[in-house]
């Protein structure tokens, strides 16, 4: 980076924001990737119960299925509006 | 007993024919006998690169549904005599590849060469997945771009779900990673994805990194593969991932931008 670059931008360059948003999407991705089919439909339906209480989307919600020793995991991570 | 290489990304455009020309070709030079095979159905362009579209007879499924023998649909390259090129078919039935018919031929195949590389189509649907079914070794060609990087990783969850190998639960498909259009450049001003920022995230071992380079479509418009062009830094590139693939250790070269001068480097530009 030149001298004169340090005045003229200082916003975060697109390469690292590339970066960061792939991550998330890959890792999020990765967990699904051997996921039931019906994983999808899950997380729709459980949305439309949740929004009956309240008011959420579906990015702060997120539903996992892993297995471990045997046993399944349904796991339910939502973000709950401010009261 | 070939080894059998599958070329693949998921993203189209990112370089896949270009690359199974030039390493095949490579390999070939180096004195391996090696095959390439044309995976697109239906949209069929290696014999395009490869300069060999006016001497196409017969196809890949003229032979699974055996309309011809192989040696009749095997075109021999004009440059390279180690080198063979099995033409995909025009035919818009996709479906014409079966895993009984692929695994036949490729069978066949590996009595008579050392390599046999198959050039996947794009997407990840039926063609993708049958030219990653048998394959010891996947060369996954990535763009330094968010969707290439995405659809990247996407193919890898196939390889390690969907291969024969993975099927089979014995030793996985090896991957390797080829970094192609990269400009370093660009790199340098932080407008785009850096090597180490997709090795990070795709998490598999380098085999090259092709720089964005022009003789890449002279050479494509003259049917030949870009490895020929010896002088070309796109042709090195591959040279070096060729002899890494048999094993050189190769320091990887054209990854900084130009050289910039006193001026320019205080004032930019």
């Amino acid at each position: 980076m030149s001298f004169l670059d340090r005045f003229r931008d200082t916003s975060p360059k697109s390469a690292s924001l590339a970066k960061e948003r792939l991550k998330i999407i890959v890792a999020h991705e990765r967990k699904t990737r051997n996921a039931p089919a019906y994983l999808p439909a899950l997380q729709r339906d459980l949305l439309a119960a949740i929004n009956k209480y309240v008011d959420i989307d579906m990015d702060q919600l997120q539903v996992n299925i892993s297995e471990e020793d045997n046993q399944s995991i349904l796991e339910l991570n939502l973000t709950l509006p401010p009261k | 007993m070939a080894e059998i290489i599958v070329v693949t990304s998921g993203k189209g455009g990112v370089g896949k024919t270009t690359t199974s020309a030039a390493l095949s070709m490579g390999l070939a030079q180096a004195g391996k006998k090696t095959v390439v095979i044309d995976f697109d159905i239906g949209l069929r362009n290696l014999d395009l690169i490869m300069n060999c579209e006016r001497r196409v007879v017969f196809d890949f499924v003229n032979v699974i549904q055996g309309d011809s023998n192989l040696s009749q649909a095997l075109i021999k390259d004009k440059r390279c005599e180690n080198l063979y090129i099995l033409p995909a078919s025009q035919t818009r039935d996709k479906d014409a590849l079966t895993i009984e018919g692929v695994e036949k031929i490729l069978n066949e195949l590996s009595d008579s060469f050392d390599y046999i590389i198959c050039d996947s189509p794009a997407g990840i649907e039926h063609g993708a997945q049958m030219a990653l079914y048998f394959a010891d070794t996947a060369i996954v060609v990535t763009n330094p771009e968010v969707s290439s990087v995405r659809d990247s990783d996407r193919i890898l969850g196939i390889l390690q779900s969907k291969s024969r190998r993975a099927e089979a639960g014995i030793e996985p498909v090896k991957e390797k990673l080829l970094l192609t259009r990269y400009n370093p450049t660009r790199v340098e001003k932080g407008e785009m994805l850096s090597v180490d920022d997709v090795l990070e995230i795709l998490a598999i071992p380098l085999l090259g990194v092709i720089p964005e380079d022009e003789s890449v479509l002279k050479s494509s418009n003259e049917g030949k593969p870009v490895i020929l062009e010896e002088k070309s830094l796109a042709g090195q590139s591959y040279s070096d991932s060729v002899q890494r693939f048999l094993g050189a250790e190769l320091e990887h070269r054209f990854l900084d931008g130009e050289k910039k001068g006193f001026l320019k480097r205080v004032f930019g530009g």
